[in-house]
């Protein structure tokens, strides 16, 4: 019997007119065996999901299949009637999505929507209560008795997605397919859902196609990598031998743009002059539900915070989704009203200040998005959104206007980018307008809220790049929010972890790393992507 | 605004809505000239059916008045009551969804308890016994209709500012220090557009209808001739002589059609992704 699962012969699939270019997927050939992970890797609209969804039959008309062939065990899938492919799917070979969330039905209990999958493709029906409680152990979920009755609303993101791939491995396909599925999930738990399915995979000898942007997950998981652009593979190979040397210049600049904990020279910090932000026992609590005869529940975001702020110098404030590390930043520019504590900035507290009262100091203090997105109102052109706030703080229309230019060019784009709407921009570019806009009022400290974490790998570079430039031409302080602890290495001077509302450690960059106190600090460390790999780069 | 024009021209049925929209527009403007009678005017015999005498080309009602200028008179009052009352709701709910919505506690608690003391009432026979309180005029029905249809647009409105209001572009206007007054209309008014454009083209058609259906009830203001009350009259002969409530009805049915298909050629060209998804 051949050890071939997926060969994919030539595979070309043709975007809609009018796109950038012609074909979602062009010239395409790659094989999965038995037993081996194969990574594809590659940026965002590089081809690969459109890849997986050729090969699940999920391809939306809007993408006609041009030319070549895929098969699976020798079976042309473009000749199965929708029965036959519909018999394959979810038994031979099934898929894991992205978001756990919207892939479980949430009125349905995790265990009926597993025992389903019995349902459907077995006629025996005995004992799938038995079955599915396996799996749900089988998935080293805490309880599988109890799982079983639970909805997917009273799981956490991991245990969902630990779900889905119980889902998915019910009948002990052969191929797995996983869609960047430890995108949407935090470190900790992407490491843990790695983990899961690398064992799985040994312990069932499965093959599994999964699909990432980040080569340090590539790094934990792949035995081969195929790295993606535009539609097209440009280098494939043995994992070892695509990190460890890779060939093409593309496959380079991917592994250099992975955050990694980078060595940098600390900021200028001028250590005798005021702090720029001094906060002290900030607090706050959000209260949900309640009524007039039922007390609210409280949720306490952010627990009696301080922090000290240089000039010149960055914090990086990192924890996972629900620390509190969003809510901190929002609370010190005051878009959030915290319950208690004092903020000063620059000397002066602005805790306790009305709306007017406040007016004179926000310029003081910006923000950098992390939707770019969704930071930019999308009926307004480039050049009124940079210039509203220096209007409204008493700017001249002209003067206004001639410093967007400046600023336009200072972030790395034209100014004919001035007439224009941020949805003819990528994300990249819009995050730039973003920037510039937080830079506008030439403030004195920035709150960057993942101002990377919504962008491709290359362009999370740059715009790092970008941040640190800045920071030193105006000599910036920042305050850095991120999940995630590469990015914070390559760009704070200082780290505060943050967890459940408290910031459990607080520390210089390099000490957090090289001997974190806490145990989370070291959980964290230790679920880093990549961090044990034969990195070309490193 | 070109291209908006642009793409509510890519879809024919809206273009050939928008071609009857202005017809019935113009035919309203200029009624009294190209209505050959006063509507209330007896002017020949009673019961004459429709294209029998060229004088009366859509012949004429129990009393004989000329059922063609009665349409042509109706056709004003029903566009009239559809616009004032779309603009006066509209604004209505403009302002108060857009305060819940953005101001949300308390003021947003007692907005939205009073919109739901309105939606309990049955919308007719609210209009009704309004009508009834301030004695039948046009001013009454064009009041009561507006006090039953703001809440709807009221919620809409609070909806969209309400996810509207935590976006990040909002948070940064916030954050340059823009007033409430500035946010609310430059920031998320324009983003909120696009589903209030739409539901205000149905709130056009339902005050038509709702002035219509007062009117038939003989609520209506004595001295106008609307299509509500001819169809209310010609509703006791309708076997013997059914013109005389058909054709207006037919009048009320096409102009409620039209501007509804006007209405959804708006919102899918204001929105260009619903218009995709929908084609696909």
């Amino acid at each position: 019997m051949s050890n071939t699962l997926i060969e994919i012969k030539n595979l070309s699939i043709a975007l809609p007119k009018g796109l950038d270019r012609e074909f979602a997927v062009r010239d395409v050939s790659l094989t999965v065996d038995r037993n081996e992970i194969v990574c594809v890797v590659g940026e965002s609209g590089s081809g690969k999901s459109v890849t997986a969804q050729m090969l699940m039959g999920l391809l939306p008309p809007t993408l006609p299949l041009v030319s070549g062939t895929a098969s699976f065990k020798g079976v042309n899938l473009a000749t199965l009637t929708e029965r036959e492919r519909r018999a394959l799917r979810g038994d031979r070979m099934s898929l894991i999505f992205q978001e756990p969330l919207s892939a479980l039905n949430p009125v349905m209990t995790v265990g009926e929507q597993i025992a389903e999958v019995f349902r459907y493709h077995r006629d025996d029906t005995q004992d799938v209560r038995k079955k599915v409680i396996e799996l749900l152990a089988a998935v080293r979920l805490p309880n599988p008795e109890a799982a079983y009755d639970s909805y997917p609303f009273r799981m956490s993101g991991g245990q969902r997605q630990r779900v889905v791939i119980a889902i998915a491995l019910a009948l002990q396909p052969d191929l797995l397919i996983a869609d960047e599925p430890t995108t949407a999930l935090d470190v900790t738990t992407q490491a843990q859902i790695l983990e899961l399915i690398r064992t799985l995979q040994r312990e069932r000898q499965m093959g599994v196609m999964f699909i990432t942007h980040d080569f340090g997950v590539v790094a934990d998981i792949a035995d081969k990598v195929v790295v993606m652009r535009h539609g097209e593979i440009v280098e494939r190979g043995a994992a070892s031998e695509v990190l460890g040397n890779p060939q093409h210049g593309y496959t380079r600049a991917l592994i250099a743009a992975v955050p990694r904990r980078r060595e940098h020279s600390l900021s200028e910090v001028a250590r005798g002059e005021p702090p720029v932000l001094r906060v002290r026992g900030m607090r706050k609590v959000y209260r949900t539900g309640g009524g007039l005869f039922k007390r609210a529940t409280e949720v306490v975001a952010v627990n009696d915070m301080d922090l000290d702020l240089q000039p010149g110098e960055t914090l990086g404030i990192v924890g996972e989704s629900g620390s509190g590390k969003s809510t901190a930043g929002r609370c010190i520019m005051r878009l959030i009203e915290p319950d208690a504590g004092r903020i000063e900035i620059a000397g002066q507290d602005t805790s306790g200040l009305g709306v007017h009262a406040m007016k004179p100091h926000r310029h003081l203090v910006q923000m950098v998005f992390q939707d770019p997105y969704a930071s930019l109102n999308p009926r307004r052109q480039v050049g009124e959104i940079l210039c509203s706030g220096m209007i409204n703080n008493g700017m001249a229309q002209a003067d206004a206007e001639r410093r967007a230019r400046e600023l336009l060019e200072l972030v790395g784009l034209t100014t004919s980018a001035f007439n224009r709407y941020p949805h003819e921009f990528s994300g990249g570019q819009r995050q730039r307008i973003g920037i510039a806009r937080a830079l506008a009022l030439k403030p004195r400290l920035l709150i960057a809220d993942e101002p990377v974490s919504a962008l491709d790998v290359s362009i999370q570079a740059q715009i790092l790049t970008l941040l640190r430039e800045l920071r030193e031409q105006f000599g910036l302080s920042m305050v850095f929010i991120t999940h995630d602890l590469r990015v914070a290495s390559q760009i704070c001077d200082r780290i505060a972890v943050m967890q459940r509302g408290v910031v459990v450690e607080q520390g210089a960059t390099e000490d957090i790393f090289d001997s974190p106190q806490h145990p989370y600090t070291q959980t964290l460390i230790a679920a880093m992507p990549g961090r044990l790999s034969p990195l070309a780069v490193l | 605004m070109k291209k908006l024009w642009q793409r509510y021209c890519e879809r024919k049925t809206s273009v050939v809505g928008l071609v009857l929209l202005v017809l019935i527009t113009v035919v309203a403007l200029i009624a009294p000239w190209i209505a050959p009678h006063q509507p209330w005017d007896i002017v020949g015999t009673p019961f004459l059916p429709p294209f029998e005498d060229s004088a009366h080309l859509l012949g004429t009602d129990t009393l004989g008045r000329d059922i063609f200028s009665g349409i042509v008179h109706g056709t004003r009052i029903s566009l009239t009551i559809g616009l004032v009352c779309m603009i006066a709701t509209v604004i209505l709910g403009l302002a108060l969804g857009a305060v819940a919505g953005y101001y949300g506690k308390w003021i947003d608690d007692v907005l939205m308890r009073s919109t739901e003391f309105f939606q309990v009432l049955p919308n007719f026979v609210f209009v009704v016994v309004l009508v009834a309180i301030f004695r039948p005029s046009i001013g009454s029905i064009f009041l009561a209709i507006v006090i039953v249809s703001w809440p709807p647009v009221a919620r809409l409105v609070r909806s969209e500012f309400l996810s509207l209001r935590s976006r990040e572009f909002v948070e940064a206007a916030v954050a340059v220090g823009h007033t409430n007054r500035w946010i609310i209309f430059k920031e998320i008014l324009p983003n909120a557009l696009s589903p209030i454009v739409a539901m205000s083209s149905l709130m056009v058609a339902s005050s038509i209808l709702l002035e219509s259906a007062v009117s038939f009830l003989g609520l209506g203001d004595p001295n106008l001739m609307t299509w509500g009350y001819m169809i209310g009259t010609g509703r006791t002969v309708i076997r013997g002589a059914w013109w005389m409530s058909v054709l207006p009805g037919v009048a009320l049915v096409s102009t409620i059609l039209i501007i509804n298909v006007v209405g959804e050629g708006l919102g899918r060209a204001w929105n260009p992704r619903l218009s995709n998804g929908a084609a696909r």
